[in-house]
């Protein structure tokens, strides 16, 4: 069973069209990613599946059920980290926002709480920031922070909205790299500009302009380098002709 | 200067100052990292209503004051939802709707010549035992609220998006926190009147933001900060015959160019 199933989906925010009869499945740990145009509906796909919008015409089932149920099980990292960067908050609070609110105890922080984000810290390299402000971090940083948030609640699906839109090529190669890892038991989406950062990564991408086109990345090579070690999207699309 | 502690009016103050000063610096807090200021503002000016409407119907300041605050809280939110891109255009009309309102009504009340400026200004010498008891009940409601849901609030107020998936109801804690905003406003206004209160709320709350790593590390400093630009303008309002409220403001702006001056050159 794939764990999201998209069928004869389309969705419209008063009269305008924004995605039309899409239909995708996601398995198990695949590394899905998500590109197209700006206002294409890649972030209104995610909001979708995370239950944020309702779906009015066709349907999206997370692990068999309606979105709203699972929620518990996917991890969210949302776009523009950067905003609101002064606001008084410790690395560890941000991080201890993943939990679900359900088992929390009378006031504060349950141990165990405090202990799983301090793991999900380490998972991705940032325990040494726990008592920081989390104004004071680099934008890589921060991303990463996010990810421990998202990695807090167990997620067995993590959903990224251009997760490196505001980031060095530095801190990219190592938000993509983390990724990499975390694929081994975790499914990944990743919605992206970064088109040639992420052929690297994925295996498999899908392009929405209001219409889905899929394409299968595997047993393609996709790292698609020529003569000057300089990546070429023309060659890259002209491959994913060849895969259609 | 010592002996006029002896005086009920002035114990009074001062006790009224600090519950006041440590109420506003945790709300402040809360309303500066929403970026609620402005609708605090919005609050406090229609709350002058709620005072026309107490002065004329002869009920306590306080009551009135609050009903038009947490009425004026609770449209805030609903516009929140529903038009948030009109929200500064409702909260203009409810401001200047306000106080036409509370103007008309005192005009109106037969025989009423009380000071209508002290409303506008604060009238912090003439605090009385029930106004003392309101300021402490508020202040530990606060207290409560926020120890209980600390982390919610936390939550609501760093990431609202993030916090609705986690499933929490960023509805329920938007309008408790504008709610808390609305009876903050109503008991500040009695320490430095409705014009001034915006700056009772931001100006300690800035400084202790520049200083701290977690937010209840800001409420904190803020209640201390506010606190004693409260203290000193009494005192100074005391020592030198003039207005309370606005000596309070000036030794808080004073305040805050010595800290930015200092900070910059640091």
């Amino acid at each position: 069973m794939s764990i999201i199933e998209i069928k004869n989906l389309s969705f419209s925010y008063d009269k305008q069209k924004i995605l039309e009869n899409i239909n995708l499945n996601v398995e198990e740990k695949d590394f899905l990613a998500i590109i197209g145009p700006n206002g294409g509906g890649k972030s209104t796909l995610l909001k979708l599946i995370l239950g944020i919008n309702m779906v009015k015409d066709g349907s999206i089932h997370t692990f068999g059920e309606v979105p709203k149920k699972n929620l518990s099980k996917i991890g969210y990292v949302p776009q523009n980290t950067n905003v609101n960067t002064d606001f008084p908050i410790k690395v560890i609070e941000v991080v201890l926002m993943g939990h679900i609110g359900t088992k929390r105890p009378l006031f504060g922080y349950a141990k165990e709480e405090t202990m799983c984000a301090m793991g999900a810290l380490a998972q991705v390299g940032m325990e040494k920031f726990a008592d920081a402000k989390i104004g004071s971090l680099s934008g890589g940083q921060r991303q990463r922070v996010m990810i421990a948030r998202a990695l807090c609640a167990h997620p067995q699906i993590l959903i990224l909205d251009e997760p490196t839109s505001s980031i060095d090529v530095d801190g990219q190669k190592q938000i993509y790299e983390l990724l990499k890892v975390l694929n081994s038991y975790i499914t990944i989406i990743v919605v992206s500009h970064d088109v040639s950062v992420i052929m690297k990564y994925a295996n498999k991408v899908v392009h929405i302009n209001k219409k889905l086109t899929y394409h299968d990345m595997r047993g393609q090579n996709t790292t698609t380098l020529n003569q000057c070690n300089h990546f070429c999207e023309v060659e890259l699309f002209n491959k994913f002709r060849e895969v259609k | 200067m010592f002996e006029a502690l002896s005086f009920p009016f002035i114990q009074n103050a001062l006790i009224a100052g600090i519950l006041v000063s440590l109420a506003s610096g945790i709300i402040g807090s809360l309303i500066v990292v929403n970026r609620m200021v402005f609708l605090a503002g919005g609050i406090a000016h229609t709350a002058y209503g709620g005072i026309g409407v107490a002065v004329f119907l002869g009920i306590p300041i306080f009551l009135g004051a609050s009903i038009f605050a947490i009425a004026a809280a609770l449209i805030i939110s609903v516009i929140t939802l529903k038009h948030r891109e009109r929200m500064d255009t409702f909260i203009g009309l409810m401001w200047a709707i306000g106080m036409a309102l509370g103007v008309v009504l005192i005009d109106l009340t037969p025989g009423y010549n009380a000071d209508f400026m002290s409303y506008l200004f604060g009238s912090i010498l003439a605090v009385s035992q029930n106004d003392l008891y309101f300021m402490g009940g508020l202040l530990a409601v606060i207290v409560l609220i926020l120890t209980f849901w600390y982390r919610e609030v936390l939550a609501v107020s760093y990431d609202s998006e993030y916090a609705n998936l986690r499933g929490i109801n960023v509805r329920f804690f938007y309008t408790l926190i504008l709610v808390l905003s609305a009876l903050t406003v109503v008991v500040a206004i009695k320490v430095v009147g409705l014009i001034l209160v915006i700056a009772l709320l931001t100006i300690p709350v800035y400084i202790a933001e520049k200083m701290s790593n977690t937010l209840y590390m800001m409420m904190i400093l803020s209640g201390i900060f506010s606190s004693i630009f409260t203290l000193a303008g009494l005192w100074f309002s005391y020592e030198y015959d003039i207005a309370s409220g606005a000596s309070i403001i000036l030794i808080s702006a004073v305040s805050l160019f010595v800290f930015l001056t200092f900070n910059r050159f640091r």
